[in-house]
């Protein structure tokens, strides 16, 4: 338990990934066995305990303090996890039977320990804490709750058993889901000790094969008759993968999102397959925007009413995998003729084909291009036909084409402190547009924020530009005066809640420093509501 | 006997005892001050007369100069002064060096007024002294039960082991530069460290004086003379405000730490931006302010800047009158 509570307080204070990463994997490589497992399981999937927590900690702290100063404390601290480990009394020397300093128990006695009746967790939880000191109750608690929120996704956690090891990242990914807490298998076979783990008759995530921005130099190295065309839909990537003994939806980055799209399950279950494609929401044919599709991500279960409103829709891409033949090696062509026969064969509800685009030279798909924002779409992508299925973003197979971004002239309103590298600078920009008010004069209304498209020489301008012209601070948020004007590039302007002005950009970056330009010619609210066909937003 | 709060009260100009005409630790500039300790949300400068400790106003004179006041008056500490028939005594709060509860006597009745104070070990100051009173007048700076520090030589020890775990960074340590600067100094060579410490200008000039009253903090160095080179692996400490300031762009790929008690709670650490917190402070922790105040045996508590519903809470629930004092003029945050 000690090593497991300085490696999740070590990474809660760590900002870089390598650092990160560091941590991880000296921790897997010296932590024994199952006790790294179970870590890699509270950083990963989850433990499978189901321990009702916050329950379980009222009753502990029933009589432990005082109703009024728990409250107050957990007020303050925000957390009530952290609230209990911070107000449980400190053992005053933890000594074991033998009478030896006591460790604190491993992770795996306090898996077993809590393997009991619901009712009977409490005085678990309690006797454990009573064995830890304040950083050991904190990791404890961390560990069974669920969360451990350390800034470490499940993507991070895998690379760093790959590199602990030196196994491939795309291995260690196909593997996973073969596996199960506490890995015991993983880590025989990361040392060697052990084949690979089978994952055969299991549906296992593939790496993704991604595409690059296309660069003025790729075009020379691309011929109209070598190369597919295919919209770029304005979806989120998804791998359904599915086999006779189950079916799971993942994410690009391999997580299992099944559960909040059962139409999808229910279309794909029951084949022997795994496809790529983009999961939209279509209404009668045609795509809705992003913001619609939000409205169903991020969700553990689903209502019946969200799946009338909010239909889910796969647009199929490629398949990698066809009755347990793996496919990936073949170019994208044959895989282009295998997904239609397998579309033809198996007609799933939800779903269609990504069209091929005809086209006799670039030139004539640029003008394809141009009229994509018109179609609601992201822009196109090349594909080269004898390129196979490769993991990750390899140069030189498939490119991205995105429509041209839009731009505004916005005025700078607050800049925050960055993290890691950056923290000496003001490197988070939220700018505003105008907008007039009811009394008749103008007011700045935010409608985004960027922290990209600037060189580092001009973050050290912008900095200094922001300690000089602070009107007030926040924290780590200061208001500048509103003289500077940044011309803001963005994909697209969605409906937001969150901003005073109705609106948010998509993917803004700063494209351009308008030193020169006086911040009253700065663009209005309505240039920006003109790019979503809204209406301005009362007051 | 007259009720304690004719006789000391707050008022718009601080906190007052009518009998002795005289202020304790006045915001505004007062023709009589009497002084607990040298941090400037107590000690400012402007006063007709202070009356303080020797160190304190040795204090003020490095941070305002010799002629912050009409008048210094240095108190014996432990002795009796009276002051138009209020009976005064400064006695060792333990808070930072020279820090004093101020001891007040009149009409039967004894009030300490003991402004910052904790009860850990410091090797800069004198331990804290209790003295049994009717009214006790405490601080509330971490009057939560979540706050527990930690002992400042473990956490020095914590400093030391991250910078031999990473010889290629340099670590910055931020302190507020009187009391817990000088506090880590004596306890970071407790620890055996002994390479040259950097400092940042702001803590030489008070890190100057501690070194004059005969505190020794081994090889001590202006960080502005380590310009150029190389500082991998080296200790540098600073101002908090610094560690996030471009002056702090300098140092190859620093470790910040930050000593405070604040940092017993990470969403402090995060707001900050901590790499290293280190959970060390001046004040007072939860136990500590309730075994104070039993050990005086105060019937009454008075209770001034900090968190006082708590503390006030948690005084009703033992059994004793407690209130919230409100004075203006302090700051909670600096630990």
């Amino acid at each position: 338990m000690r090593a497991f509570a300085e490696l999740l307080d070590r990474l809660s204070t760590t900002q870089s990934r390598n650092g990160k990463l560091a941590l991880l994997k000296d921790y897997l490589r010296s932590a024994p066995d199952p006790d790294r497992g179970w870590a890699l399981a509270a950083l990963t999937d989850g433990l499978p305990l189901r321990v009702p927590l916050r329950r379980s900690l009222d009753v502990l702290m029933a009589d432990k303090i005082d109703p009024t100063l728990y409250r107050l404390s957990r007020d303050y601290v925000g957390d009530t996890a952290e609230t209990v480990a911070l107000l449980w009394p400190d053992a005053a020397r933890p000594m074991d039977a033998s009478g030896a300093n006591d460790r604190g128990p491993s992770l795996s006695e306090i898996v077993a320990a809590l393997d009991v009746p619901a009712m009977h967790v409490a005085p678990v939880i309690g006797s454990t804490l009573d064995r830890l000191d304040v950083r050991g109750r904190w990791a404890f608690l961390k560990f069974i709750g669920g969360a451990a929120r350390v800034g470490v996704s499940s993507g991070l956690a895998k690379t760093a058993v790959a590199d602990a090891f030196g196994l491939a990242a795309g291995d260690v990914l196909e593997a996973w889901h073969a596996l199960s807490p506490p890995y015991a298998e993983l880590f025989a076979w990361a040392e060697g000790r052990a084949p690979r783990p089978d994952a055969t008759g299991l549906p296992i995530f593939r790496p993704l094969m991604l595409a690059t921005p296309i660069e003025t130099a790729d075009w020379q190295t691309l011929e109209p008759s070598r190369v597919a065309a295919e919209w770029k839909w304005d979806g989120i990537r998804v791998q359904i993968a599915a086999t006779q003994r189950a079916l799971r939806l993942y994410s690009r980055t391999g997580d299992d999102i099944s559960g909040a799209f059962p139409e999808i399950v229910a279309a794909f279950s029951g084949h022997d397959v795994t496809l790529d494609g983009e999961l939209l929401i279509v209404r009668d044919g045609v795509v809705a925007p992003f913001n619609d599709l939000q409205q169903r991500l991020n969700r553990k279960a689903v209502t019946q009413r969200q799946r009338m409103t909010h239909p889910a829709h796969v647009r199929l891409y490629d398949i990698l995998s066809a009755a347990g033949e793996d496919l990936r090696q073949l170019p994208f062509s044959a895989r282009r003729a295998r997904l239609e026969t397998w579309f033809a064969e198996s007609a799933p509800a939800n779903a269609d084909l990504s069209t091929e685009i005809a086209f006799e030279s670039f030139d004539a798909l640029a003008s394809l291009r141009a009229d994509a924002r018109a179609a609601g779409i992201e822009g196109l992508m090349l594909k080269r036909k004898g390129s196979p299925y490769l993991a990750g973003r390899v140069k030189g197979h498939w490119y991205k084409w995105k429509r041209d971004a839009l731009t505004l002239d916005c005025v700078l309103m607050y800049a925050q402190r960055g993290s890691g590298k950056r923290s000496s600078f003001y490197s988070d920009f939220t700018f505003g547009v105008w907008r007039g008010t009811s009394a008749g004069g103008r007011e700045l209304v935010p409608v985004g924020k960027a922290y990209s498209g600037f060189t580092d020489a001009e973050l050290r301008e912008l900095d200094r530009f922001v300690r000089k012209s602070t009107v007030d601070s926040y924290g780590p948020v200061r208001a500048v005066e509103p003289t500077l004007v940044l011309e803001v590039a963005f994909d697209a302007v969605q409906p937001s809640s969150r901003h005073k002005s109705g609106v948010a950009m998509r993917f803004p970056r700063i494209s351009r420093i308008r030193w020169d330009k006086p911040a009253a010619e700065a663009d209005t609210i309505e240039n920006v509501l003109a790019l979503t066909g809204a209406e301005p937003a009362s007051d | 006997m007259p009720a304690p709060e004719t006789w000391l009260h707050p008022t718009p100009a601080g906190l007052y005892c009518v009998p002795g005409q005289f202020f304790i630790d006045p915001p505004r500039p007062v023709d009589r001050a009497l002084i607990t300790h040298g941090h400037s949300d107590h000690a400012r400068p402007g006063h007709g007369a202070v009356l303080a400790t020797p160190e304190t106003i040795e204090i003020m004179g490095v941070r305002y100069g010799p002629q912050s006041a009409g008048r210094f008056e240095a108190a014996r500490v432990g002795h009796d002064i009276d002051i138009n028939g209020v009976s005064v005594r400064f006695v060792p709060a333990g808070h930072i060096l020279g820090s004093a509860q101020i001891v007040l006597k009149y009409g039967g009745q004894r009030i300490v007024v003991s402004g910052d104070y904790k009860r850990t070990a410091d090797p800069t100051c004198a331990p804290f002294e209790v003295v049994p009173c009717d009214v006790f007048i405490t601080e509330a700076t971490f009057a939560l039960p979540v706050f527990r520090h930690e002992r400042a030589f473990d956490e020095a020890q914590r400093l030391v082991a991250s910078i031999t775990r990473q010889p290629e960074r340099a670590h910055l340590l931020g302190v507020y530069g009187l009391g817990k600067c000088q506090r880590m100094l004596a306890h970071i060579r407790e620890t055996g460290y002994d390479a040259p410490i950097y400092l940042h200008g702001a803590m030489q000039g008070l890190t100057q004086l501690y070194q004059r009253l005969g505190y020794g903090f081994g090889d001590v160095r202006p960080a502005a003379e380590a310009a150029g080179k190389d500082l991998s692996g080296a200790l540098v400490v600073c101002p908090p405000s610094a560690l996030q300031d471009r002056w702090s762009r300098r140092f190859p790929d620093p470790v910040t730490a930050f000593a405070s008690g604040w940092m017993r709670v990470r969403g402090r650490v995060r707001q900050r931006g901590v790499e290293l917190p280190l959970i060390v402070s001046d004040h007072a922790d939860w136990p500590e302010l309730i075994d104070t105040i039993v050990e005086t045996g105060a019937s009454d508590v008075w209770v001034t800047h900090g968190r006082d519903d708590a503390l006030v809470h948690q005084l009703s629930l033992m059994g004793r009158k407690a209130r919230a004092l409100a004075l203006v003029g302090f700051e909670d945050e600096a630990d």
